[in-house]
């Protein structure tokens, strides 16, 4: 995948460099996960020195100095690539060192908006000697490629720094490549969630998917509803996420280029919800009265929209990304079909005893309120499966298992957008080298159209948390999740071969682990620098 | 163990890629947590009577007891007293806000440690032998933990500070209780693999922490393998130096070594090492020329090595110097040799090996010529005065053993180790079970229930066989386990097994149990050590190690 060029170098010099490379095991720039797209290499290398090694703006770059994304990830991406450099490094050497310059150039300056679903991340990247040249249209597109760039970096046994003679040019293969995590069934301190972006950024990930309440706990304080999470919190000082948290948690991820996409998912999923707001959920009924269960939603009620309305209106406004996920999923019908007054109200709109009518006409509802927000909405396909009037949906993420690509080929057949997450399910744990599963998906695999094909907008990892919490996400999340990471950013002939891929993986799992991400083995092993936690 | 684990791996992999609603669970098995009338206690004491009789802590001390043949200068005592005052109050916390206030008629002053026996063993190290019982009262005005030895003194320890709760205003506090505690089974292990992965020191300290916690107390040292010899050997340098992963940073020191054993006894664990051979010995080879047996392709030497080569006088001078050393660095009566999974192809290749075969008259039967070395080695260990535990395999191939033996059961399903336990039993040898705690195994969902289900006694025995029970350990094997990934991955799920291993037979109640270890697990997190959940839930205080 990389072309060796030798134009710089006698042959016998060449060789002899070849073979100190391949003996001393030293990376070459295959060592970048997720493979980019176009590659060019050669064994001349370049040392680097933390002393005398400079971020900085091109002249014709609309970014410059003050540009809070990028600076911000110059001081993030320095530390990254000097791992074990201190301050105390280098005041007892002289700095004869030649420069080298990282030179950085966007067309736009973007640099206090949030990245969106056409952002562009493409970057082209030359590294020669004393310089690197990044050329981006976006801040975004810098910040994938700043990545890179870190992954290039190399240590020889004597802990100096190289980095070889490289051209690139890279774009993603997918828009939407995200990591959905699930705050309901396990709370998650605000620091996981930032630690797992971080970790997202070094795969190349652009879109965290925040489940952020589900039928367990609700955690999210709302302005408007402060009772949803004082009752229905697991505890409601310690177990919530604050406005400021998502703020935070928002900010954290603008700063690498990842969007934070919230799903509040109704009307199944809820029982959370109904601690803090009476008569939002349908009251089961057993033998004509109350059995004092409750369903999902009640649809039949016009208080449910003004409530709903209210709170999207709220979660859009802290939200800043354009999506927003509906959820939709595994509606159970049995509390609908107790109940009495449902049951009029089926009577009444004519759905007949077709329950699925019932929850159409609901997550209709909810998806006018949400465009009236101008939003666009992500449903689980279970919405798909049963509304008929298709077109009022947007996007579709396709989850069953059994022939996913079936489903993918009838969303886009229907002309919606498919995110794909049937495959990625990682929450089942498995023994690592299960990885190859992961990586093995080919989501274009069916009969269709090139703009059909076009429909299928990206990826996403799943961890639902019945049995994951801050004690063992990480290591259950990576390494695994980044083979989905190279499936949704690299050309796919490139990176179909898992023999090839292992190695590669092998290595970027350990520059995890050096990175203080907790990724757990793909195999037997070690890594120069093994995890010091515990 | 590998050849059968990864068979298993394979057929787990395939299970699990079935299918699984995301987040749904079928509601009638969705396990709800309500609180246990037994609290948090875990594993469950024998004997208990408890009030709701609640007692403030205030001022709270532990001390020696008065007549305790332990005083001041017993370090495990100390130790122990300072690390449970801060499990219990948190370390630096001052107790003494309401000093100026007497002590009440509802407050508790203090526990008091009282080792009975004229030799409280305090500068000892635990064995398979020693007495782990103990006495608990905590009545006014003050608690009386007795015991005979500091070893059952350190789990009272671990029950009094499972005894403590916090009430709405953080205020401590404990229930009128009284409790006898001893252990079902004298040896309750937890096996680490640091050869397919390195485990930094960190990570095995905090592993014996928390086996101190669910009251395991022997560390099994699977310590080299094929993989790698991280073992820094003293009259060997060369085994590690070479068949190390790196031989500064991923190696054992003796001042490594040493820390450990010293770690594990002042929490009543014992270090049982492993040296498997003669298969599994492949990092053996780069550091000790001529150790393994060449391999053959055809009539020359294939440059690959197969198991210890059996056939020459070098490889027993060698046997008799390493054990020599290993007696010595390692203070347990018992060393575990192995054993297991040899692989008979490369002897098979091996023409030397052949007329060896012949000459011994063991014919074709390569078991005989692993015998052959398995007795030789034992002969050699039973000079360093250890007693020595061996994989299953060896008995079943039926070398002679010495009868104080003890035979570690890891293959086969349920009916196949209860059949090897009956068989190993009515052979009067002791026995310690394995097989259904091989925790390196994952799947989606809970597990923790079947291993607690799994009952050591369960097979057909007189009681006489049933007594040479001695326990079991939970073994966490290495090729998907390091650091990143250990502590959860062991816990709560051997919590398990250490409640089965501790507890009387007849504590089997599953929901009772999920309501004390979610607890239980709860309580490991808030100690630092990242225990999964069980299931969805919370925990007062979440992991912050983050």
């Amino acid at each position: 995948m990389s072309a060796v060029s030798s134009g710089q170098q006698t042959r016998p010099m060449y060789y002899l460099l070849l073979l100190m490379i391949l003996q001393l095991g030293l990376h070459t720039a295959e060592g970048v996960w997720p493979l980019p797209q176009t590659l060019i290499s050669s064994t001349e290398r370049f040392p680097l020195s933390p002393q005398a090694f400079y971020f900085g703006y091109g002249r014709q770059s609309a970014a410059q100095q003050g540009c809070s994304v990028l600076d911000e990830a110059f001081k993030r991406y320095f530390s990254l690539i000097f791992p074990d450099y201190t301050s105390a490094y280098g005041i007892l050497r002289f700095s004869t060192d030649k420069p080298f310059t990282v030179e950085v150039s966007v067309d736009r300056a973007d640099c206090d908006g949030y990245p969106d679903e056409n952002s562009s991340e493409r970057y082209n990247m030359s590294v020669f000697a004393g310089r690197a040249s990044l050329k981006a249209e976006t801040v975004w597109g810098a910040l994938r490629g700043l990545e890179t760039l870190s992954q290039l970096v190399y240590q020889d046994d004597f802990g100096s720094y190289f980095v070889n003679k490289t051209d690139i040019e890279d774009f993603p293969r997918f828009q939407f490549r995200g990591i959905l995590l699930d705050t309901s069934r396990h709370y998650l301190p605000v620091q996981a969630i930032l630690k797992t972006l971080d970790a997202m950024a070094y795969s190349k990930f652009n879109v965290f998917h925040w489940h952020i309440v589900d039928d367990p706990s609700f955690p999210y304080q709302s302005r408007t509803f402060p009772m949803l999470s004082s009752k229905g919190a697991f505890h409601p000082m310690t177990h919530i996420y604050t406005q400021s948290d998502v703020r935070r948690v928002i900010s954290y991820a603008r700063m690498r280029g990842i969007r934070v996409l919230p799903e509040f998912d109704s009307p199944g999923h809820t029982k959370s919800w109904g601690q803090g707001q009476p008569d939002l959920l349908t009251p089961c009924y057993k033998g004509g009265i109350p059995s004092g269960t409750f369903g999902p939603v009640n649809p039949a009620l016009p208080s449910t929209y003004q409530f709903m309305a209210a709170l999207f209106k709220e979660v859009s406004s802290v939200f800043p990304d354009s999506y927003i996920h509906l959820g939709g999923d595994e509606v159970d019908f049995s509390c609908w079909k107790s109940n009495p007054y449902v049951r009029a109200f089926m009577q009444k709109m004519g759905f007949g005893s077709d329950f699925t009518k019932l929850e159409a006409f609901y997550m209709e509802k909810i998806v006018n309120i949400t465009s009236a927000l101008n939003k666009t909405s992500i449903v689980w396909q279970d919405v798909f499966d049963y509304h008929e009037r298709r077109s009022s949906l947007s996007v579709v993420e396709v989850w069953r298992e059994g022939c996913y690509l079936c489903e993918v080929r009838r969303v886009v057949k229907a002309g919606l957008r498919v995110i794909l997450a049937s495959p990625w399910y990682l929450d089942q744990p498995g023994p690592t080298h299960n990885w190859a599963r992961y990586y093995t998906v080919w989501p274009l695999a069916f009969k269709g159209t090139e703009e059909q094909k076009k429909l299928v907008i990206g990826g996403e990892v799943c961890m639902w948390g019945e049995y994951v919490d801050a004690t063992n996400l990480t290591p259950r999340l990576w390494p695994r999740a980044s083979a989905a990471a190279e499936r949704l950013w690299s050309d796919e002939k490139q990176t179909s071969n898992v023999d090839k891929a292992f190695p590669r993986l092998q290595d970027f799992r350990c520059k995890l682990v050096r990175r203080g991400i907790q990724a757990e083995p793909l195999y037997v092993g070690h890594c120069k620098q093994e995890y010091q936690g515990v | 163990m590998l050849v059968l684990l990864k068979f298993v791996v394979l057929l787990l992999a395939l299970g699990s890629g079935q299918a699984r609603q995301p987040h749904v669970v079928v509601e009638d098995a969705e396990p709800v947590f309500e609180p246990s009338k037994f609290g948090s206690l875990w594993p469950l004491p024998q004997k208990l009577k408890s009030t709701q009789d609640a007692f403030k802590l205030t001022s709270f001390r532990i001390v020696d007891a008065k007549d305790s043949s332990a005083g001041p200068s017993c370090n495990i005592l100390q130790n122990a007293y300072r690390r449970y005052y801060e499990y219990m109050f948190g370390a630096g916390q001052k107790q003494g806000v309401f000093k100026l206030r007497r002590s009440g008629p509802s407050d508790l002053t203090g526990l008091q440690v009282w080792i009975t026996s004229a030799d409280s063993e305090c500068d000892g190290y635990p064995s398979v032998k020693s007495d782990e019982s103990y006495e608990l009262s905590v009545i006014q005005p003050f608690a009386v933990l007795k015991a005979p030895k500091v070893w059952g003194a350190l789990h009272g320890l671990e029950t009094f500070s499972q005894l403590v709760y916090e009430d709405e205003y953080g205020a401590k506090s404990v229930n009128a209780t009284i409790i006898t505690d001893f252990p079902r089974f004298k040896h309750r292990g937890i096996l680490l693999d640091t050869s397919r992965h390195f485990l930094p020191i960190k990570v095995i300290l905090a592993n014996l922490e928390t086996m101190a916690m669910n009251k395991f107390n022997v560390f099994h040292w699977h310590i080299v393998d094929d993989q790698s010899f991280p073992y820094l050997s003293r009259t060997f340098p060369q085994l590690s130096q070479q068949g190390s992963y790196h031989p500064y940073t991923h190696v054992y020191t003796p001042a490594d070594v040493k820390m450990v054993i010293e770690f594990a006894r002042l929490r009543g664990i014992r270090v049982v090492p492993e040296f498997d051979t003669p298969g599994h010995t492949q990092s053996w080879g780069k550091g000790q020329p001529d150790l393994l047996t060449p391999c053959y392709s055809g009539p020359k030497p294939s440059g690959a090595f197969g198991p210890v080569n059996p056939i020459l006088n070098t490889t027993y001078d060698f046997m008799t110097q390493f054990f020599k050393e290993i007696s010595t660095v390692f203070p347990d009566g018992y060393v575990h040799l192995g054993g297991d999974e040899v692989d008979f192809t490369c002897w098979k290749s091996n023409p030397d090996i052949q007329r060896f075969m012949d000459a011994q008259g063991f014919g074709q039967d390569y078991s005989k010529l692993e015998s052959f070395y398995i007795q030789k080695l034992l002969d050699i260990v039973t000079t360093t005065k250890k007693g020595y535990m061996i994989w299953q395999e060896v008995f079943d191939n039926g070398v002679k053993l010495k009868p104080d033996t003890i035979i570690h059961v890891w293959k086969g399903n349920q009916q196949q180790y209860q059949s090897e336990m009956a068989n190993v039993t009515s052979s009067g040898y002791q026995t310690l079970l394995s097989t259904p705690w091989y925790l390196n195994r994952i799947s989606y969902g809970q597990d923790w229930n079947v291993f607690y289900k799994a009952d050591p006694q369960d097979f057909k025995g007189t009681e006489k066989q049933k007594a040479l029970v001695i326990g079991g350990e939970a073994c966490l094997w290495g090729e998907y386990v390091d650091a990143t990934n250990l502590t959860p991955r062991l816990w709560p799920r051997a919590s398990a097994v250490g409640e089965r291993l501790w507890s009387s037979k007849d504590v089997t109640d599953i929901n009772d149990a999920f309501n004390r270890l979610s607890a239980h697990r709860c309580r490991m997190v808030e100690r630092g050590i990242p225990a999964e959940p069980l299931f969805s839930s919370y925990c007062q205080r979440e992991y912050k190690g983050i």
